[in-house]
């Protein structure tokens, strides 16, 4: 591989999507490659031949904002993965939860990772979160076109703005539409019931436990009615994956307490259900 | 018709090495060494916002003594192809050997074929692994020679001069003494160098993917013990 040299007039800058475009990766990532020059030609993959990944969740809270999501993937009607991860850090101060097609998904989550390393190395500091997100925004209507074919990818950004000092969160529509949200946000196809767990149960001042809970529980009600949202699976020791984004960065929530909150929660329930 | 005089071609060479080496004599110095637990810079350097020393990749770094606009043309050329290396391949096939010697490829092409050689010497290092061990610092000159340094290299002008005051490590030191000893190398025996004249960036094994981490001045000074 060449050190890759540009004259100044057709330098990509600080963009990774860019300088694979001029290296001659341009094959490998555009959404043409996936779909053919003609969406019509090649019509509508069907859901059964390509993975998917359901449901994810993002609430702000008290120190920044939380990320989750549930580990399962399908295809058609089939389970095709029980532990799949759907909830990335995207960079220090920033991660991202995707629903959609998972291979798609997971090539936009590896592009945005090095898209914001890149960045900031190239101009010697981060991007503003409001710049990651807009990036996101393009990247995802970039996929539009494979999108039309039923490879939808819609993700959820969140970060700690280090210049605002809080947590902020922004959803997407498949269009690249940006949506910056003040409580919470949710994606995928468990997101009416987790959506509910959430606006009801949420409240500006909630710690770090009480907004894990939260999360936690909106996962488990979207996996009591949506058969694509994994639930917890303490036989093979599977959690939902959170995430948390503070004025300290990312931090994954480690399983253990989440095997703990979640034991409590189904013993909250059981109660619940015994109670004349 | 005019016929060009002709010029020994060692004269050429001869011409384009001063050339180059006056270039890098005007800027400042810089030194990197081994310490325990990876790899420092310690650049004089004034200015906080254009930088000497800059990260490459996960444990690689960067630094350019010389002329700034065509070290910081190598540099970002550096963080385009281990970015698209670690892309096209994985993030682990990405190493600071053969950064090095693309830099060299670039370095010798320009100085025999281009109208004026680069005027810089740059530093590509890399820490191994987490349990120790493995650490590289390729120190590459104006006309694509690579030396592939031991423990410690210095970059730039008077290096002879710095080297002799730095010394021969007997052992791999602690940062804070590493520093003392690479900055009143640097500043000679008639001046001494605040924090906020130093540049000074590490190389730290098992601090997570990204081993690169600038030093701030109160850090600094913390170190050194001012």
């Amino acid at each position: 591989m060449n050190l890759p040299l540009f004259r100044p007039h057709d330098d990509p800058g600080p963009s990774f999507a860019e300088l694979l475009r001029r290296s001659g990766f341009e094959n490998q990532i555009s959404p043409e490659s996936i779909s053919g020059d003609s969406t019509s030609r090649i019509g509508k993959v069907p859901a059964s031949d390509f993975r998917h990944g359901t449901t994810c969740i993002a609430v702000r809270y008290r120190d920044g904002v939380l990320l989750a999501g549930d580990r399962r993937a399908t295809s058609g009607n089939l389970i095709s993965h029980r532990s799949i991860e759907k909830v990335f850090a995207a960079d220090r101060h920033s991660g991202v939860a995707i629903a959609g097609a998972a291979g798609p998904a997971a090539e936009m989550v590896r592009l945005f990772q090095l898209q914001l390393e890149h960045y900031e190395k190239v101009e010697g500091e981060a991007l503003s979160l409001e710049g990651k997100a807009n990036q996101l925004g393009q990247m995802v209507r970039s996929n539009l076109p494979a999108a039309m074919q039923g490879l939808v990818v819609v993700p959820i950004f969140a970060g700690y703005d280090l210049k605002l000092s809080e947590g902020r969160l922004f959803e997407y529509d498949v269009t690249g539409g940006r949506y910056e949200e003040a409580e919470h946000a949710t994606t995928g196809s468990g997101s009416f019931h987790a959506g509910t767990v959430l606006k009801l149960g949420y409240r500006a001042d909630m710690d770090p436990g009480e907004v894990t809970d939260l999360a936690i529980s909106a996962l488990f009600e979207a996996a009591d009615e949506d058969s694509a949202t994994g639930g917890p699976d303490p036989v093979r020791g599977i959690y939902p994956i959170v995430a948390t984004i503070t004025a300290e960065g990312y931090a994954r929530t480690d399983d253990d307490e989440l095997a703990e909150r979640t034991s409590a929660l189904i013993e909250r329930r059981r109660a619940r259900a015994e109670s004349p | 018709m005019n016929m060009p005089f002709y010029v020994a071609p060692e004269q050429v060479m001869k011409d384009r090495a001063d050339y180059a080496r006056k270039g890098i004599a005007r800027g400042r110095s810089l030194i990197a060494f081994r310490f325990v637990e990876g790899i420092a810079i310690c650049a004089e350097n004034k200015s906080s916002t254009l930088r000497k020393v800059s990260e490459i990749y996960d444990r690689i770094a960067f630094a350019g003594v010389g002329k700034y606009n065509e070290f910081d043309q190598l540099r970002i050329a550096g963080v385009r192809h281990a970015d698209l290396k670690g892309y096209a391949f994985s993030r682990g096939d990405v190493d600071a050997r053969s950064l090095a010697n693309q830099y060299a490829q670039i370095l010798g092409q320009i100085f025999t074929h281009e109208m004026k050689p680069m005027e810089v010497e740059i530093l590509v290092a890399e820490i191994g692994a987490d349990d120790g061990g493995g650490d590289q610092l390729f120190h590459i000159l104006y006309d694509g020679t690579v030396v592939d340094e031991d423990m410690s290299v210095v970059l730039g002008g008077e290096t002879e001069a710095i080297s002799d005051r730095f010394g021969e490590l007997d052992g791999v030191p602690e940062l804070s003494g590493g520093l003392r000893r690479a900055i009143s190398a640097l500043s000679g025996p008639d001046r001494s160098l605040a924090p906020a004249e130093l540049e000074i960036a590490v190389l730290e094994r098992g601090t997570g993917r990204r081993a690169f981490r600038r030093l701030d001045d109160p850090e600094v000074a913390l170190l050194i013990g001012d």
